[in-house]
C-alpha cells in the first residue's frame, strides 16, 4: 500500500510518544480500541484548571495510518479547550493526512480516543 | 547489496537467468515458435519434442511417468481440475471430500464451488504446529468420501504433511488422494513411486521457473480419471485444452531439472541462512515461531513479534520485501486463516512476519535484515501501549476490550 508523505512523515517522527501519570488528577486518559483487532490507540491530555489541553501523549499499537492519525491528534489538541477539542472529526484527520478508504477506521479510532480521553477528565473532576 | 532485498521466495521466485535463456529460444521466427499441436511441419515437430523433453524433466523431479504430467497454467489451475475435476467424475461413488483449514484458497475456493453443488466437505483442523495427520484423515473418511485434498506444504507457514504416510490411509480405503506440491518442488523429495498420492498439483514460478505454467500429476496406475474444466482442442489426453505454451513449458522443464540437480546443496545453504536469521531474532523478547520447526522447509521462518502490530512493521522494513499475516495487509481486513487455524490468538497473528530465503539470498541480506528488523520492533515496541502494558505486569488477555 502506499502512504502519504504526511503518514510516512508522522510513522516515522511520531510526535509527543509517551506517558502521562494517569493517576494525576489533571490527566484524562482514553484508551481504544482492541488488540484482536490489531489496533489500539492510548491517549493522554494534560488538562489546565480552566479547562485548556497543556500537553498530550499518545502510544499506539497498529498500522502506519494509525499510528500517524494519533500524533497528528496529540498535535491538535494541545493548546485547545475541551470544546474545541471534542469538534475534531475523523473526516478531519483523514483528510489531512490523506487516508484510503480502507484505512478511515483509524481516523475514526484517534477520534474516538480524544473523546474517550475528555470523558475520562469530565469523570475525575466530577463534571 | 540491491534493495530491497527479497525475502518473499514463497509468494514467487525470480526465474533462473538458466531459465530465462532457455525459454528466450521459443519465441520468434528463428526460434522454437512452432505450435506444438501442428503434425504436418518441422516447426510443430520441433516444438512438440521441446515440450515432451520438459514433461520428462517435471516427471523426474516427481519420479513419475512423463505420461501423468498435464500442463496446465498453474497450481490453481492444477488444484480446480483436480478437486473439480475428480469430484465431479466419481459423483456417482459418492459426495465427500476431506480438506483441511488451512489449505491454498485454491482448494478451499474450489471446496466451497462443490459445497454450493451439493457435495459435502469436511474441513479438518490441523493440530497447534500446523500439521495433519494420517490418523485425523482416517477418522474423517466415510463410506461416500472420494477425495482427500492437503497441502505438502503451508504456504505460509513452511510445515510439511507426510503425505507419504497419509497416502497410505487414502489408497487403503480407496479414496483418491490430491496434494497441492506448490510450495515442495525443490524443497523436498517427492517421489510418487513411494508416495501413494493419485493427483498432485506443481508450478513453476515457485521454483525459479516462470509464472502462467504449471502441471498437474494424474496417476495411470490405478488409473485416476478426471472431467476436463477447460473444453476445446482436446489436449493433453483431452484433461486440459488449450494450445501448449512452449516457451513456458520448455522454462519450467528446465527449472524443474535445476532443482532436481540442486536441491540438495540449495537447501544445505538456505537451511543454514534460515537458522542464521532465526538465532539473530530469537534473543528479543516476546518473540514467537509459528508453526513446527523441525518439520517445515528451509526456506521459511514465519514468526511474531509480541505487540508490534505486523503492517506498521513491514512500513518500517521498506528495504526488505516481506509478507505479513496482519489484517490490515489483507484486502478482507482479517488475520490469516492459517495463523488463526493453529490457534494463534489475534494479537500475535497480527504480529507475524512471514520471510521467505531463496537460492538468491545471501549470508550479508540476512543480517541486514535481523538489524533492521530489531530496530523496528524497538521502536514500534516504544510506541505500543500493549508494551508498556506488558512490563508493567498487567495481562492483556484479561483486559475487557471494546471490539470496533
Amino acid at each position: 500500500m502506499a502512504y502519504s508523505e504526511k503518514v510516512i512523515d508522522h510513522y516515522e517522527n511520531p510526535r509527543n510518544v509517551g506517558k502521562m501519570d494517569d493517576s494525576d488528577l489533571n490527566v484524562g486518559t482514553g484508551m481504544v480500541g482492541a488488540p484482536a483487532c490489531g489496533d489500539v490507540m492510548r491517549l493522554q491530555i494534560k488538562v489546565s484548571a480552566d479547562g485548556v489541553i497543556e500537553d498530550a501523549k499518545f502510544k499506539t499499537y497498529g498500522c502506519g495510518s494509525a499510528i500517524a492519525s494519533s500524533s497528528l491528534l496529540t498535535e491538535w489538541v494541545k493548546g485547545r479547550s475541551l470544546d474545541e477539542a471534542t469538534a475534531i472529526k475523523n473526516s478531519d484527520i483523514a483528510e489531512e493526512l490523506g487516508l484510503p478508504p480502507v484505512k478511515i477506521h483509524c481516523s475514526v479510532l484517534a477520534e474516538d480516543a480524544i473523546k474517550a480521553a475528555i470523558a475520562d477528565i469530565k469523570a475525575k473532576r466530577g463534571a | 547489496m540491491q534493495f530491497p532485498i527479497y525475502l518473499d521466495y514463497s509468494s514467487t521466485s525470480p526465474c533462473d537467468p538458466r531459465v530465462a535463456a532457455k525459454m528466450a529460444e521459443c519465441l520468434t521466427l528463428e526460434a522454437n515458435f512452432g505450435n506444438p499441436a501442428s503434425r504436418s511441419h518441422k516447426f510443430g515437430w520441433k516444438a512438440e519434442e521441446a515440450v515432451e523433453n520438459a514433461r520428462k524433466q517435471v516427471a523426474d523431479l516427481l519420479n513419475c511417468d512423463p505420461r501423468e504430467i498435464v500442463w496446465t497454467s498453474g497450481a490453481t489451475e492444477s488444484d480446480n481440475l483436480a478437486i473439480k475435476g475428480a469430484a465431479h467424475f466419481y459423483v456417482k461413488k459418492g459426495k465427500h471430500i476431506i480438506t483441511s483449514k488451512i489449505e491454498h484458497k485454491a482448494v478451499l475456493d474450489s471446496c466451497r464451488q462443490l459445497e454450493r453443488e451439493g457435495f459435502e466437505v469436511t474441513y479438518l483442523d490441523p493440530d497447534s504446529t500446523g500439521i495433519v495427520s494420517p490418523e485425523m484423515v482416517a477418522a474423517a473418511i466415510r463410506p461416500d468420501t472420494t477425495l482427500v485434498s492437503l497441502m505438502h506444504v503451508n504456504n505460509e507457514i513452511g510445515v510439511i504433511n507426510d503425505i507419504e504416510a497419509i497416502g497410505k490411509v487414502t489408497r487403503e480405503h480407496g479414496v483418491i488422494f490430491h496434494v497441492d506440491a506448490a510450495q515442495s518442488t525443490g524443497k523436498l523429495r517427492i517421489d510418487m513411486e513411494t508416495m501413494q498420492v493419485d493427483l498432485m498439483s506443481v508450478t513453476a514460478h515457485k521454483t525459479y521457473g516462470p509464472k502462467g505454467i504449471g502441471a498437474l500429476f494424474v496417476r495411470r496406475k490405478p488409473r485416476i480419471r478426471l472431467e476436463p474444466q477447460m473444453h476445446g482442442g482436446g489436449h493433453e489426453r483431452g484433461m486440459r485444452s488449450g494450445t501448449l505454451a512452449t516457451h513456458q513449458i520448455v522454462g519450467m522443464g528446465e527449472a524443474f531439472h535445476l532443482a532436481m540437480v540442486e536441491m540438495e546443496a540449495d537447501n544445505a545453504r538456505i537451511l543454514k541462512l534460515r537458522n542464521r536469521l532465526l538465532e539473530g531474532l530469537q534473543d528479543m523478547e516476546e518473540v514467537y515461531v509459528n508453526g513446527d520447526l523441525d518439520h517445515r522447509v528451509a526456506a521459511n521462518l514465519n514468526i511474531s513479534f509480541n505487540f508490534v502490530e505486523g503492517e506498521s512493521l513491514m512500513m518500517a522494513l521498506r528495504n526488505l520485501a516481506v509478507s505479513s499475516g496482519s489484517a490490515c495487509t489483507s484486502a478482507s481486513l482479517e488475520p490469516s486463516y492459517v495463523l488463526r487455524a493453529i490457534g494463534l490468538n489475534d494479537e500475535l497473528a497480527h504480529s507475524s512476519l512471514r520471510m521467505t530465503i531463496g537460492r538468491f539470498t545471501t549470508e550479508e541480506e540476512i543480517d541486514y535484515t535481523i538489524e533492521k528488523v530489531k530496530e523496528a520492533v524497538g521502536k514500534l515496541r516504544d510506541l505500543s501501549p500493549l508494551w508498556d502494558m506488558f512490563k508493567d505486569g498487567v495481562d492483556i488477555s484479561k483486559v475487557q476490550w471494546a471490539a470496533h
